[in-house]
C-alpha cells in the first residue's frame, strides 16, 4: 500500500498537463480557499493598520508579507506536486537536518524579541524552527511507520516520545512557544499512531507535573529555571495589569482592544491597536488588531477560516492513501490548530504570552512560507489519495 | 474542484476514533476561542470600549490664571507672571534604578546640575505632593534652554516645558502678611478638600488672603484633551475646555495707609504692628507687622536658610503676623474699657475725684504710677488725659470679686477671635479668677493664684490680660461707633476679570456693647484731651495735628525687657471714622514710638500734616 512502490511512470499524475501542474489542479479547494483567505485577511489587516507607522515606507509590512505569501504559495504548489510519501524515505535526513538547523541557531543565531531563534541569511533572517515544525511532522511520522511493528507498545511509546522530545528540548532552549508546538505535534502523532491511551495519560500527568515544578515549585525553592521575563510572560495572563511596563499590561491592552471592537469593529477609530497600546500588532497580536478593527464579525471570520482549514486537514487523515499521510495530516492539523489556540488565546487574555505566531496571519516570512509548505503537503495527501483511488494498484 | 472519493476507504482499525479525538480537541479549543471572543466583544464590549477611549486620551490640566488682589482703589497688590517651568512627568520616570540615573544625568546636564541634584529635586517634590504631580525641576528657565529642549524633544520625551503662572508682587513687600502665599497642592490638601475639584499640580492659596479667598481667586483650570499613543506621544488634540481665570479680590486695604504704617513702623526698627480700621463697617484699611518679608520668595522652592530666617526669633520671626497673632498686655489703652465697666456698674461717676498721689497701697501692696508721678486730684476725664494709674487701680480693686470688668472686656470682643478673614489670629486672654486658679493648679510655676492684685493689674491692661492689636482695633471701633462690635474685614469685594463686581462684603456685627452715650462722651473727651490737650500724654505728637482726634497711649511691661509701646486713636473726634492701633515691642513709652506711627497713618488718611508743637507736658503716662 505504500506509494513509494508505485512505479512513477504509471502514476495517475501523468494525466496532468504542465499548465495544471503550476496551478491548483487536483488540490482540495476548500483547503486552498481557507489558506488563501487567511493570507488575504492578513494582507488586508496589515494594509489598513500600518499606515503612518513607518516613516517613509508605510506599506513595508504589507508588501513584504505579500512577497512571503507569494513565495509560500509557489512553495505550496511545488510541494503539492511531490508525493509526500517520499519524505518518509528521507526521515533520517530530515530529522538530522532539523536538529542541525536548531543547533545552527545556537551557534550563529541572532536575537529578536527576547529569544534567539533566527539565522541571519544573506537576504533575510530565517527561523529554522518554523520550517522545523513541518520537518518534525514528516520525520516523526516516518519513524512511527518505520517502527510500527518493532518492540512492545511501551517501547514504541518511549521511542516516539524520545524522537519528538529531542528537537522539542533543543528548541525549548531558544524559544518556548515553538517548543510547545513541537510538543503538541509529537503528542498528536502519537495519538494518531495508536499509542495506548494509558501511556498518553501517563505522559499527560508527567507534563502537568513538569509544568508545576518549573513554574511553581522551583521558583519557590529559589532556583528558577526560567528567566524572570519568561516567567512573567507565562503567568501574567492570570493577573492582568493596568500598570505600564508590567508583563500583564500589554496583554491587558490587547484584551481591551478586542473588547472595544464590539460586534462590528471600530475601523479607523481603532485606537488600541493604532496607537501602540497593543504590542506586536503586526505579528503576535495581529488577531487583536483584526478584532478591534472589524469586531466580532471580522474575528469570527478569521476563526471560521481556521475551523475550515482544520476540518479539511482532519478530513485528509481519513482520506489519505496511506497511514503515513494520516499521521502527517494529524501533525499538521494539530500544529495549526494548536498555534491558533495559543496565539488567539493569548490575544484574548486566556493563554500566556509565548510568542507563537498566528499561522498565515502574523507578519513573518519564515512562518508564512513554512505554513504554506504544510498546506502543500496536505494538498499532496489530497492529490495522492485522489490518484490512489483511481489507481487499480492500490488497496 | 472538489474531488470525491470514488470508493469507500478501507478502514484502518482505530484510526477514525483517533481522528475524532484530535478533531474533538481541536473543536473544543476553537469553541473556547469563539466563546471568549463573544464574551469579550458582544457581552462586555461597551466596558472595554470605554476603557479604550479613556486609554488613548491624556487630559492635561491647563492652569487658570489666579485672580488679582487689589487694594481698595484698584492698585494691584498681587498679579501673575508667566514662567517657563521645566517639569518631569512622574509617569515617565523609569522604574529601574539605572534608567532613572540615566534620565537624571541627561536632564541635569541641560540644567547644569548633576544627576544627584535632579534626584533630590524629584525626591523632595514626591515627598508631599500627591501622586501624579508634575515634578518641577526649574522655574524661569532661560530661553536658550527652552529652545534647546524644543529642538531636541526626541532626546527628552520625559521633559515638558510648561507655561505656569507665578505670583507677582508689584508693591514689593507691601502687605506681605495679609496677602499670604500660594503653593502646590499637597496630598493632604487633596484629602482635606474633596469638594474643591483640585488635582495634582494645581496651585492653592496657603496663607493670608490667598487662602481665605482661594475659591474665588483660584479659577477653574481648563482641560486640554490630547490623543496619545502608548508612549504618551501626542497625536492630536481633542476638544478642550478653556481655563476660567479666577476672580479678582479687592481688599479694603488702602495702599497709602498701608505704606504709611509699614514704613513708619519699619523706621523705628523694632518688632511691632498696626491696624487701621473703619469704625463704621469693620473694613480694615491697613494692617501690618514688622519685621516683614518678601512674599515673592514663596514663588520658588525655599532653601532651609530662608525657612529658618522666616521663623528666627532673633530676626523677629518675620513670618509672624503680630497684628492679628500677637498676644500682648496692652497697658493704658485698656483704661477706657475699665472706665466704662466701672461707670456701668456704679463703681464710679464721671465727676468723682480721686487724689492721685502717684502711688497707692491696696491689700498691703504698693501700686505705682509710671515713675510714681503724682497727678493730684483727677476725675474720669482727667484720668484719661494724664493716664492716672492710681485712678484705675482703685476701680480694679473695687470691681474685684465681680465679673464686671471681665464682662465688659468680653463685650468689646476681647478674649475671643474677631473673625477677621485671614487666618492666624489669636484669641487673647481675659483673666477670670476661675481661669487663673485653674492655670495655677496646672502650672504653678507660671501662674499665681487669683488675688485682688490681678484685677488691679487687669484694670490697666496688665497682668495676665492679653490681646492682639486687631482685637484692640475692634474694641476701639466699638467705642468709636457707639457700641457696635464689628467683624474686621479685609475683603471689599470680588470682581470678574473685567472689573464687574461679583460680590460685595457686607459689614458683620458680632456684638453690641451697652454703652451709655453720656458715659461714652466723657470717655471720648478724656481721650481727646489725652491726645490734643496740652497736658495730654500724646500732645507732643498730636497737638499739632489739624484733625481733632481721641487717642490713648499705653506702656505695657514686658518681662525682663523694655516696655511695649501702644497707641490707640479714634479720628476725627467726636464722631470717628477710623480707629488706629499701633504697638511697638520694646518701644518704651507709647507716645515715643507708637504714637508717631499712628500719626503717620492718620496724616495719610486725612491728607493733612501735623505741625510741630513745643512745650509738651512730658506727661507720658
Amino acid at each position: 500500500m505504500e506509494s513509494s512502490r508505485i512505479p512513477r511512470d504509471s502514476a495517475p499524475r501523468a494525466g496532468l498537463k504542465l499548465l495544471d501542474r503550476v496551478g491548483f489542479a487536483g488540490m482540495d479547494g476548500w483547503l486552498a480557499f481557507s489558506a488563501l483567505g487567511l493570507l488575504a485577511c492578513s494582507l488586508f489587516t496589515l494594509y489598513e493598520a500600518s499606515d503612518s507607522s513607518i516613516a517613509g515606507a508605510p506599506q513595508q509590512y504589507v508588501q513584504r508579507q505579500a512577497l512571503y505569501g507569494l513565495v509560500g504559495i509557489i512553495g505550496m504548489i511545488a510541494v503539492s506536486r511531490i508525493d509526500y510519501s517520499r519524505f518518509r524515505e528521507l526521515r533520517v535526513g530530515i530529522y538530522t537536518f532539523l536538529c542541525a538547523s536548531i543547533f545552527a541557531v545556537f551557534t550563529f543565531g541572532v536575537a529578536a524579541r527576547g529569544s534567539t531563534n533566527q539565522l541571519e541569511l544573506p537576504f533575510f533572517t530565517f527561523q529554522p524552527a518554523e520550517l522545523g515544525k513541518l520537518l518534525l511532522i514528516l520525520a516523526l511520522a516516518g519513524f512511527v511507520i518505520d517502527g510500527a511493528r518493532r518492540g512492545s507498545d511501551a517501547q514504541r511509546t518511549i521511542r516516539y516520545l524520545a524522537l519528538g522530545l529531542v528537537p522539542t528540548g533543543l528548541v525549548l532552549l531558544q524559544d518556548l512557544g515553538t517548543s510547545l508546538v513541537f510538543g503538541a505535534i509529537t503528542i498528536a502523532i502519537m495519538v494518531a499512531s495508536g499509542v495506548r491511551w494509558s501511556h498518553l495519560a501517563v505522559i499527560g500527568a508527567a507534563l502537568a507535573a513538569f509544568v508545576t515544578i518549573v513554574l511553581v515549585i522551583l521558583p519557590m525553592a529559589g532556583t528558577p529555571v526560567l528567566k524572570e521575563y519568561q516567567q512573567d510572560r507565562l503567568t501574567s495572563f492570570l493577573n492582568p495589569s493596568s500598570t505600564v511596563g508590567d508583563a500583564g499590561y500589554q496583554q491587558n491592552q490587547a484584551k481591551v482592544g478586542i473588547g472595544a471592537g464590539g460586534t462590528t469593529g471600530r475601523g479607523n477609530q481603532a485606537t488600541q491597536s493604532s496607537f501602540g497600546f497593543v504590542p506586536e500588532r503586526h505579528t503576535d497580536f495581529i488577531f487583536a488588531v483584526v478584532a478591534e478593527r472589524y469586531g466580532f464579525v471580522g474575528a469570527a471570520l478569521v476563526l471560521s477560516l481556521f475551523a475550515l482549514l482544520f476540518w479539511r486537514a482532519l478530513r485528509l487523515m481519513t482520506l489519505s492513501k496511506n497511514f503515513y499521510g494520516t499521521l502527517v495530516a494529524a501533525g499538521i492539523a494539530t500544529a495549526i490548530i494548536f498555534q491558533v489556540f495559543v496565539n488567539v488565546g493569548m490575544n484574548l487574555g486566556i493563554m500566556p504570552i509565548t510568542g507563537i505566531p498566528l499561522p498565515l496571519m502574523s507578519y513573518g516570512g519564515s512562518a508564512i512560507i513554512a505554513t504554506f509548505l504544510m498546506i502543500g503537503v496536505l494538498q499532496s495527501i489530497h492529490i495522492e489519495s485522489h490518484a490512489a483511488q483511481r489507481s487499480p494498484w492500490i488497496d | 474542484m472538489r474531488i470525491e472519493p470514488l470508493a469507500p476507504k478501507p478502514k484502518r482499525s482505530g484510526t477514525s476514533r483517533r481522528v475524532a479525538v484530535i478533531g474533538g480537541v481541536g473543536l473544543v479549543l476553537l469553541g473556547i476561542l469563539f466563546f471568549r471572543l463573544w464574551s469579550l466583544q458582544i457581552v462586555t464590549g461597551d466596558k472595554y470600549l470605554a476603557e479604550a477611549n479613556q486609554n488613548r486620551t491624556r487630559e492635561v490640566r491647563v492652569p487658570a490664571p489666579r485672580g488679582d488682589i487689589l487694594d481698595r482703589d484698584g492698585d494691584v497688590l498681587v498679579d501673575n507672571r508667566m514662567s517657563m517651568a521645566l517639569q518631569l512627568d512622574p509617569v515617565e520616570i523609569p522604574t529601574s534604578v539605572a534608567g532613572r540615573r540615566e534620565l537624571y544625568a541627561r536632564v541635569g546636564k541641560v540644567l547644569d546640575h548633576d544627576a544627584d541634584w535632579v534626584r533630590r529635586k524629584v525626591y523632595e517634590t514626591k515627598k508631599d505632593d500627591p501622586p501624579g504631580s508634575p515634578i518641577t525641576l526649574a522655574q524661569d528657565v532661560d530661553d536658550d534652554i527652552v529652545y534647546y529642549l524644543q529642538e531636541h524633544q526626541d532626546e527628552f520625551p520625559e521633559v515638558h516645558v510648561n507655561r505656569i503662572f507665578v505670583r507677582k508682587y508689584p508693591q514689593g513687600l507691601l502687605a506681605a502678611h495679609i496677602l499670604g502665599s500660594v503653593g502646590e497642592v499637597t496630598a493632604e490638601d487633596l484629602e482635606k478638600n474633596p469638594e474643591k475639584d483640585l488635582a495634582a499640580g494645581d496651585t492653592l492659596g496657603k496663607t493670608g488672603v490667598e487662602q481665605t479667598y482661594d475659591d474665588q481667586l483660584r479659577g477653574k483650570p481648563g482641560d486640554t484633551r490630547l490623543q496619545v499613543d502608548s508612549t504618551g506621544k501626542v497625536i492630536s488634540q481633542l476638544p478642550s475646555t478653556l481655563p476660567e481665570p479666577g476672580e479678582s479680590v479687592r481688599l479694603s486695604i488702602d495702599k497709602k495707609i498701608q505704606e504709611a504704617g509699614e514704613s513708619s513702623l519699619q523706621s523705628i526698627g523694632l518688632p511691632g504692628a498696626f491696624v487701621a480700621m473703619d469704625v463704621n463697617n469693620g473694613q480694615v484699611l491697613g494692617l501690618g507687622s514688622n519685621p516683614t518679608f518678601d512674599p515673592s520668595i514663596f514663588t520658588h522652592p525655599l532653601t532651609q536658610k530662608q525657612v529658618d530666617d522666616l521663623y528666627d526669633e532673633d530676626l523677629g520671626a518675620p513670618l509672624f503676623d503680630r497684628a492679628i497673632g500677637g498676644q500682648y498686655a496692652v497697658g493704658s489703652i485698656f483704661k477706657p474699657i475699665t472706665a466704662l465697666a466701672a461707670l456701668d456698674g456704679g463703681y464710679v461717676t464721671p465727676d468723682k475725684v480721686v487724689n492721685d498721689a502717684g502711688t497707692i497701697k491696696i491689700a498691703d501692696q504698693d501700686f505705682n504710677n509710671a515713675g510714681k508721678e503724682a497727678h493730684g486730684p483727677v476725675d474720669l476725664r482727667r484720668s484719661l488725659e494724664v493716664s492716672s494709674d492710681v485712678y484705675y487701680y482703685l476701680l480694679g480693686a473695687d470691681m474685684n470679686g465681680t465679673r464686671q470688668l471681665q464682662n465688659w472686656a468680653g463685650y468689646f470682643g476681647l478674649g475671643k477671635p474677631t473673625g477677621i478673614d485671614i487666618p492666624g489670629e489669636s484669641e487673647g486672654l481675659v483673666p477670670t479668677p476661675k481661669w487663673v486658679n485653674q492655670a495655677h493648679k496646672e502650672e504653678p510655676k507660671y501662674y499665681d493664684p487669683w488675688a485682688i492684685g490681678q484685677n488691679i493689674q487687669f484694670a490697666i491692661g496688665q497682668g495676665y490680660f492679653q490681646a492682639s492689636p486687631l482685637q484692640m482695633a475692634v474694641a476701639y471701633s466699638a467705642l468709636g461707633n457707639g457700641g457696635t462690635v464689628l467683624k474686621p474685614q479685609i475683603l471689599l469685594q470680588t470682581e470678574d476679570a473685567a472689573g464687574r463686581v461679583i460680590k460685595e462684603a457686607e459689614p458683620e456685627v458680632t456684638g453690641e456693647v451697652p454703652i451709655d452715650p453720656a458715659y461714652r462722651q466723657v470717655i471720648m473727651e478724656g481721650l481727646h484731651d489725652a491726645a490734643q490737650a496740652p497736658e495730654g500724654t500724646s500732645y507732643q505728637v498730636f497737638g499739632g495735628f489739624p484733625v481733632k482726634i481721641a487717642g490713648k497711649t499705653g506702656t505695657a511691661e514686658r518681662t525682663n525687657e523694655p516696655d511695649q509701646a501702644w497707641y490707640a486713636a479714634l479720628a476725627p473726634y467726636p464722631d470717628p471714622e477710623i480707629a488706629v492701633i499701633v504697638t511697638v515691642e520694646r518701644g518704651g513709652f507709647g507716645a515715643d514710638t507708637a504714637a508717631p506711627v499712628a500719626l503717620q497713618i492718620l496724616q495719610d488718611y486725612f491728607h493733612k500734616q501735623a505741625k510741630a508743637v513745643s512745650g509738651s507736658s512730658g506727661n507720658v503716662e
